[in-house]
């Protein structure tokens, strides 16, 4: 079960959607959000089309296009998306009009593009392609459960392209409700000292981030992600360890093989324990990096993750302001990386990837 | 094919029954579910007829022993209790040491019957809060699994009508691919205002019982419901009784438009040419068609045309059970595999009630009376969605 990297689109809270840079300039957010910085849209949708786009669906589709033309695909031979939320910002504004209009004379356009399959249904209609069209929504395991998918059809597929992405977005009312539950911090964070505040909450997120997954070797190849594994609500942080370590074992490595682990702490002091007792008893060796501090905390989160690992498997460059703890033998290249994200010790995954 | 995927288990609730023998009951009968809304707090309940589960939460949580139903959503009580009841039929025993087991579960508006309510009152605190936790589609899934004990692979689909149809395929490809040797598979949604109301500012919902395949359709009745499948590898399956084989199924987008199908319906057409071709079938053993037959203007002409393209001229009997069930939505396409998997068992074709007249454009008509016949072999189910996902499964008896 792998597959390449051949291309990328990524708006998120940093300014990843231009391929050529990788965090050369690193964008600071004060605040418990961290809106994505987007790029020009008319390049990628028709103004027309532009007015009746949430703007999560602006962004998802504009992301696939940029990874599409990045892989120089036309049309994929299957899409696979990935998101917790979907269209929040059309259900609220449906079922807000549905409230206060007392149920009459409802626009239906918001509750039309409230379906969670509405960005891939949106980039097939674009693209006329016709082919395989899924959407899981399964909370922190949607994008690893796409990236499944995507790699069992490769499997029986192996001249398929397909075209594979995370998508969320911030909604205004669902963030409020969410910051009244104690899911954000309180009060504004600097967003890169993220992991200084020893209180409870975290920063709120957002991003898409699409992957055009093939199993052809090409010297534009980014990197070869080599598996991805879910747990689901495991016993304590040694068995975490234990199954890290079996997943390692599957893929013929050790954990010292690992030049890089992208871990997904998020700031929160309850959350960040795991993290904490993994990076002291079974990361030591390894150099530790982590990325929520760039793009905040959501349901894709990890399919930042993923675009990291990419970057730095293809440049062979760590940037500064992702590096925890730097172990690294000087000169020696970057082979494998893992990614590990939580949530509350109930949904956990793990990405294994390395270089082409 | 990489080996073969059976069904071992089936159950299921909808507006005709709270379990497999109430639904086939009422199929051998031609018992319809659809009348007057009685639990759902809107102002169309003298308008639209629905296809209701006719118990309130606290009744179905007393079925299922959940003990806090206030706090539970609908999605999940209807959830469970069709889950539990497949389990139960398969005898599936998650704590199998030698098996992995995983489950896919399908919904369209995950927790949205409580959101709906509390909107206005989450930022009151507890207990309205409580369901900003439950409105994520995965909540019900992962209710279903803690309730059944199933850790080993999680996951929920949602694209609109087709999902539960696809909630099948991808277990069914998580066994194919060895990375569970067995799944519960399927899905769930309750009515909720959001939907109805949504389809109602659409205008595709019918005021009377609605007429698939007619030419004076007008729409369709929304129902709820859930169903869930037993999928097994032939190792897991060993030794058990065995339903039928999930012999193939197809996915493809109609790339058309986020509402309606194209009119030639290409996607619908492709998805059944891709499930036959897997199947290793000929279009002539198909003996039955279990139609995705909404009831709109749109679908069923659409529906219609792409199924004389593959069979014509020899278009085996079809169906919509639609008129019974309702549109159940993201639970839609695992009602109708439950439904097609009783016609492959029972020997039986079920009718397309309230047909009266054919649609001039199309050259065949749906099946009109019960029919008994030790002639089912190969069942066809269709699932169509939003966003033009068109899903096709096919059964056969083993």
């Amino acid at each position: 079960m792998e597959a390449f990297i051949r291309g990328i689109g990524n708006i998120s809270p940093q300014y990843t959607y231009n391929n050529a840079f990788f965090l050369e300039e690193v964008v600071p957010h004060h605040s418990i959000r961290m809106l994505s910085r987007e790029p020009d849209y008319k390049e990628y949708i028709k103004p027309i089309q532009l007015r009746r786009m949430s703007r999560v669906l602006k962004m998802g589709v504009t992301a696939a296009g940029i990874c599409l033309r990045d892989a120089n695909v036309e049309t994929p031979d299957a899409i696979i998306t990935a998101t917790g939320l979907g269209m929040m910002e059309d259900s609220e504004k449906f079922l807000t009009s549905m409230i206060d209009k007392g149920e009459r004379l409802l626009n239906p356009t918001s509750f039309i593009q409230s379906t969670h399959n509405t960005v891939g249904a949106y980039i097939a209609v674009m693209l006329k392609c016709n082919k395989y069209n899924f959407t899981y929504v399964h909370n922190f395991l949607s994008f690893e459960s796409a990236l499944t998918d995507a790699f069992m059809r490769l499997e029986e597929r192996p001249s398929e392209r397909i075209l594979v992405g995370g998508i969320e977005g911030i909604a205004e009312i669902y963030f409020q409700i969410t910051g009244s539950a104690g899911f954000w911090k309180k009060e504004p964070v600097e967003s890169l000292k993220l992991l200084q505040y020893d209180s409870p909450g975290t920063i709120a997120g957002e991003g898409v981030a699409f992957f055009l997954l093939t199993k052809r070797p090409d010297p534009g190849n980014y990197a070869l992600i080599r598996d991805v594994r879910t747990i689901y609500k495991p016993g304590g942080p040694k068995d975490i360890q234990e199954k890290i370590d079996h997943f390692l074992d599957k893929n013929k490595l050790d954990v010292r093989d690992i030049d890089l682990v992208l871990l997904g702490l998020n700031g929160d002091v309850e959350h960040d324990r795991i993290y904490h007792w993994l990076q002291e008893n079974c990361f030591q060796q390894n150099s530790q990096a982590y990325f929520k501090h760039l793009c905040g905390e959501h349901y894709v989160a990890s399919s930042f993750a993923l675009w990291m690992a990419a970057k730095v498997l293809k440049y062979q460059r760590i940037p500064q302001a992702i590096l925890l703890k730097d172990n690294r033998t000087p000169g020696k290249p970057i082979r494998n990386t893992l990614i590990y994200n939580q949530n509350k010790n109930i949904t956990h995954s793990l990405m294994l990837v390395s270089s082409c | 094919m990489r080996g073969r995927i059976f069904v071992t288990g089936i159950g299921i609730i909808s507006a005709i029954g709270k379990n497999a023998g109430e639904t086939l009951e009422s199929l051998r009968n031609s018992r319809s579910g659809v009348g007057p809304i009685t639990q759902l707090d809107t102002i169309y309940k003298a308008e639209l007829p629905v296809a209701e589960v006719r118990l309130s939460n606290k009744e179905l949580a007393e079925m299922t022993g959940v003990a806090e139903y206030q706090l539970t959503t609908r999605t999940t009580l209807l959830g469970l209790i069709a889950a539990r009841e497949t389990a139960r039929h398969a005898g599936l025993d998650p704590s199998e040491k030698q098996f992995l087991t995983g489950i896919v579960s399908a919904t369209t508006i995950g927790g949205m019957d409580k959101t709906e309510i509390n909107f206005k009152n989450f930022e009151k605190g507890w207990p309205y809060n409580h369901f900003i936790f439950t409105h994520d589609c995965s909540d019900s899934t992962e209710k279903i699994a803690d309730y059944l004990g199933i850790r080993d692979y999680l996951t929920t689909i949602s694209t609109a009508c087709s999902s539960s149809a696809n909630a099948v395929i991808h277990g069914a490809q998580l066994i194919r691919h060895g990375i569970v040797d067995r799944v519960l598979a399927g899905g769930t949604d309750p009515l909720s205002k959001f939907t109805l109301n949504g389809f109602h500012a659409l205008l595709i919902l019918d005021k009377n019982p609605c007429k698939p395949f007619d030419r004076d359709r007008m729409g369709l009745n929304l129902g709820e419901g859930a169903a869930y499948l037993v999928l097994e590898s032939e190792r897991s399956a060993s030794g058990k009784k065995v339903l039928c084989e999930l012999k193939g199924y197809g996915n493809a987008n109609d790339a058309y438009h986020q509402t309606g199908s194209s009119p030639e319906g290409l996607g619908p057409y492709l998805s059944m040419k891709e499930a036959l071709e897997m199947s290793g079938l000929g279009p002539k053993a198909i003996d039955y068609i279990n139609a995705h037959g909404t009831g709109t203007d749109n679908n069923d002409l659409a529906e219609g045309i792409a199924i004389e393209k593959i069979f014509a001229p020899h278009i085996p009997p079809v169906s919509s059970t639609k008129p019974l069930t309702g549109h159940t939505l993201g639970a839609a396409g695992a009602v109708e595999a439950v439904i097609s998997i009783m016609a492959l068992t029972q020997g039986m074709v079920f009718p397309n009630l309230n047909f009266r007249t054919r649609i001039p454009e199309l050259s065949f008509e749906p099946v009109k009376e019960l029919t008994e016949t030790k002639k089912v072999r190969n069942v066809m189910s269709n699932s169509f969605g939003f966003g033009g996902n068109d899903s096709t499964l096919i059964f056969s008896a083993c």
